[in-house]
This record gives structure tokens, sequence and C-alpha cells, in this order.
């Protein structure tokens, strides 16, 4: 199989002198689903947060295409999606104008791929609404609708499920299924019952209870 | 599995470059002010009515006013920047765009430098644009109106620049306010001193060129350095979150 796109080394993690994780070592290889899982205030938000680089509070190794990550950030962080509790969604803007400015970053889109994004989200029709008038779970969908333009090979994915009906639910299953198979790398963390073929787990929780 | 499907890494020459990032970010900005209109009277409200106020508690006579007009005029444009700083980060904070922000691969410091000129362009410049009809009102003459414009054209983004390193750090603190001015006055001193100081010296007819390198050397300093300290000091606080 290819190389890990991530591989974290013997990572530790102490939140309020309180041992979340330690030993913990893993790969992400291109091609497969993680499911990080575990019980509520057991680490898996600081996990992901430590893997996209916004936390730098932890000890061990992180490794990027088999080098240091922190001396590579730019190809890193151009090759991540890290979309978390807080989607980066204004409440002011409409939801084309949010996507349009989460992609600026990115890479240049038109506004028709972004409109059938937010269409393939079951928001047609909201595209010109500001963001704020619209349901939470709408909301999210603003935030999901990243993932269908998305072409970050390594996606970190933080509660993605929330707030999202039974058939959005099912739709985003697929989409990370066919994004596996394309060749790109998912973590996730979930309180859903997410059962995928060949899906991979990281659980948390055991190592707290050793301190 | 077909790994295959497409180049996984993406080549660097594709990246979307700095200026065009922003671009973005300062759009963004921008737009989102302009849908809240009310927060960026907020800043100018507050500038007119301090020194509107000041004459009719202090002393309307017209020899007072000359001499201490500047002075008035600077400090009220000094605390109404300071006011408006807690929202330079804070709602990006809470609604987790700064999050992205920070995870874009462009420098950070450069984002955070467009962040701060959209900031003072929606409240520093338009104190910039009313100090002229609140000149008049305090009885300062064309000439120090003019160099009192001056100074605060060069003095505002000081204050936005040295006032985003403040906000940056306080970012995760639930009581921000009164550390963030505990923190920001001091540093803030050194422009107003000077800022009041040209002006009147403009007022005696002694030479400003001086004053005016001072300040414009306050101003590259801060542009140079500030953002830089408002990226560690964002990264600090968004670890601690």
């Amino acid at each position: 199989m290819s190389e890990p796109l991530l591989q974290a080394v013997n990572l530790e993690c102490e939140r309020d002198e309180r041992l979340l994780f330690h030993n913990l070592s893993f790969s992400i290889l291109p091609g497969t689903v993680t499911r990080v899982e575990g019980p509520n205030g057991t680490g898996k938000t600081t996990l992901l947060r430590i893997l996209a680089g916004l936390n730098d509070a932890y000890a061990g190794d992180l490794l990027w295409c088999g080098q240091a990550r922190n001396r590579q950030r730019e190809s890193f962080l151009r090759n991540t999606l890290y979309l978390g509790h807080r989607p980066g969604i204004k409440p002011l803007l409409t939801p084309l104008e949010n996507l349009r400015a989460l992609m600026a970053a990115r890479r240049p889109v038109g506004d028709d791929t972004l409109l059938q994004a937010l269409a393939g989200t079951g928001l047609a029709g909201f595209e010109n609404v500001p963001c704020r008038n619209l349901s939470a779970g709408q909301q999210r969908r603003v935030a999901l609708a990243r993932l269908l333009i998305a072409d970050e090979p390594l996606w970190l994915l933080d509660e993605v499920f929330t707030a999202i009906d039974a058939d959005g639910v099912g739709a985003i299953e697929a989409l990370l299924q066919q994004r596996a198979q394309e060749g790109g790398a998912v973590l996730v963390t979930t309180h859903h019952d997410l059962q995928l073929p060949g899906m991979n787990r990281i659980t948390l929780g055991g190592a707290a209870n050793e301190c | 599995m077909n790994a295959e499907f497409r180049p996984l890494l993406k080549p660097v020459d594709q990246a979307v470059g700095p200026v065009a990032a922003m671009v973005a970010v300062f759009a963004r900005d921008v737009r989102v002010a302009f849908r809240q209109r009310q927060d960026l009277l907020n800043p100018l409200l507050f500038f007119v009515m301090v020194v509107t106020l000041f004459p009719l508690g202090v002393s309307p006579e017209v020899a007072f006013l000359k001499q201490s007009g500047a002075g008035i005029l600077w400090v009220a444009a000094l605390l109404s920047v300071l006011l408006s700083l807690d929202h330079l980060f804070r709602h990006d904070f809470d609604d987790g765009t700064l999050e992205q922000l920070v995870l874009q691969p462009q420098p950070l410091f450069l984002l955070i430098l467009a962040k701060t000129l959209a900031h003072w362009i929606l409240t520093g410049l338009p104190l910039v644009v009313l100090t002229p009809v609140l000149g008049i009102m305090v009885h300062l003459d064309g000439n120090s109106i003019a160099i009192l414009c001056l100074t605060l054209l060069i003095g505002t983004p000081v204050l936005s620049l040295i006032g985003s390193i403040g906000a940056a750090l306080t970012l995760g603190l639930r009581s921000a306010g009164v550390l963030l001015s505990l923190l920001i006055i001091p540093l803030y001193i050194p422009v107003l001193i000077f800022g009041t100081g040209t002006v009147a010296a403009a007022t005696e007819g002694a030479p400003v060129a001086g004053y005016l390198a001072l300040m414009g050397a306050f101003l590259v300093l801060a542009l140079t350095l500030a953002p830089f300290a408002s990226a560690a000091a964002l990264r600090v606080s968004l670890s601690n979150s």
C-alpha cells in the first residue's frame, strides 16, 4: 500500500492536568476512512485540533508524508481540509459568499461550481439568503458544501453529522466512502454509529483511566 | 482501490498567492461590516460625542479650546479605536472563521495585516474624515486642522496595528475588555504624545517635519512588527481554546 499521509508517533496530550491520551501512534493512509471514537471528554476534538495544526500543546511527533509536519507547514496546510465544531460560516453573509470566501484561500473556483456544490447539499434556492436566517442544519450544510469541491487529500472532520437529517447523514457517509475510493484520506470524529466497510478506528478513553 | 485517481498532493505552482488571499480576507471583512452598519457607526458616534461634550463639560472659551482642542480630538480618537478593537477577531473566533484563517496555507501575518487594514479603513479612516468638522468646532485654525488630520492619518493605523496584538492575546478570555485596555494603553501613549506634540508645534509655528518623521517611524515599525506578534498571539489563543 502507498505511503502514509499523516503519521502520529507516541502522541501525548494533557489538558487541565488530566492526561487525555499518551503513547498514541497511528498512520493515516490514502484511501482510508478512520473514525476517532470514545466517550465525551476523552479528547477527540483535541486530537483533531492537534492533527490539524491548531493546537500545539502536545508531545510526540507528527509526520507529514514521512517528514516532520511543522517543517513543511505550507504543504501540509495546502493539502488538508479541517472542518471543526464551528465551521467558519459568517451569519451575515449568504451561503454563496461564505463558500466563495472559504474557497478563495484554497483554489480559484467559479461561481457555477459553488452553486452546484450548494445545490448538491440541498441548499438550492437558499444561495442568497443570509446564513443567520438558515437553520442550524442548513448552516452546517453550507460548510459541508466544501467537501463536494474540496481536492485536499486529507480531510479532518469534527462531528460532521451534527444537526444533519437522516438523508443528509446517508449522503455524507456515501461521500466519505467515495472519497476513500478516490484515494483521499478521511479522519472523522462522531457519535453517530458510522459503519463503513474497511473503516479504521482510533479509540480514545483508555489512557485516561490509567493515571 | 485506486490511489492514482488524481495526483495526491497539490503541486505548489497551483497555490493561491498571498496577495489574492489577502484581498479575499479584506473583501470579506468589509462586506460583513457593511451588513452590520450600526457597529461601524458606534466608534464614530463615540468620537463625535466625546468631542462635543468636552466644551460643555469643561469650558466653551475659545482660548481653552484652541489650546486643548487637538488633545481632545486625539484622546477621543484613541479611545474610539480602543472601543472597536475587541470586534477585530471576536466574531471570527466565535463562528470558526479564525480557525480556517490560521489553517490557510498563506503566511498568517499577511492575512492579519489584511484584516487590520480592513479594521483601519472601517474605523480609523472615518475618524480622520470627521476630524476637520470637529476641528472647526473646537476653534482650531486651518493649518492646525491640516496637521491634526495628517497626524491622525499616520497615527490611527498604528493604533489599529498595535491593538491587533492585544485583541489577539485576549481572545480566549471571557472578560477581555479590561485586560485589553490595560495591555494596549501604555503602548498607545507614545503615539498620543507625538500626535498632539506635532499639532502643538504647528500651532506655535515651529517646524513639524521631525515630529512627522518620528510618527512615520512608528507606523513603519508597527506595520512590520505588529502582524508577526498578532499572528503568534492568535496561534496561542487558538491553541488554548
